[in-house]
């Protein structure tokens, strides 16, 4: 009956801590892929075993980073890692 | 709670790498930061990467203590290198 269950988006995010994401900044095509440690009401996210996209090229590992919350454009689950590693993700949660 | 800006409280002290809006970048010791993410660092060089006639020319400046407006912090992280 309940098809329709609205997922906000504090809950959404909170559902994504520890799993790997995907962040696209508003500016020069940038993504960072990895795991989200937390967020804030604001929305600023800390990644970690982050990499570096530009125009879908990799410019390498970053580790930790801090993103603040204006140059974020959209957040999702990182679709390809989950396929990739299904077990290390299941240990985790 | 373990919000990004507590966890950048681990960075205090500590050598960071600022990437700003306007492809400049900033490497310096973090002294102090806050909520608008202004961040106060020692030691600090700047890096300023432009395009001349097509090719990517970059320039540095340093300086001893630099406040930067948090209004132009895209990003936050320890340098690799």
């Amino acid at each position: 009956m309940s098809e329709l269950a609205p997922t906000n988006p504090k809950p959404f995010l909170r559902e994504l801590i520890n799993k790997p994401i995907v962040v696209t900044l508003k500016f020069n095509k940038t993504q960072y892929k990895g795991l989200l440690v937390s967020t804030d009401n604001y929305f600023n996210l800390q990644l970690t075993e982050a990499e570096e996209f530009i125009e879908g090229q990799s410019k390498g590992k970053i580790g930790d980073i801090f993103i603040r919350c204006n140059n974020v454009l959209w957040i999702g689950e990182d679709l390809q890692k989950k396929e990739e590693e299904p077990q290390t993700l299941d240990q985790q949660s | 709670m373990d919000t990004p800006l507590d966890l950048l409280k681990l960075n205090l002290d500590e050598k960071v790498f600022v990437k700003l809006r306007g492809a400049r970048e900033m490497t310096g010791v973090l002294q102090a930061f806050d909520s608008h993410c202004n961040i106060v660092l020692s030691n600090a060089t700047e890096t300023i990467y432009e395009l001349v006639d097509g090719e990517l020319k970059s320039s540095t400046k340093g300086s001893e203590m630099v406040f930067v407006r948090g209004d132009s912090v895209t990003l936050i992280t320890t340098p690799s290198d």
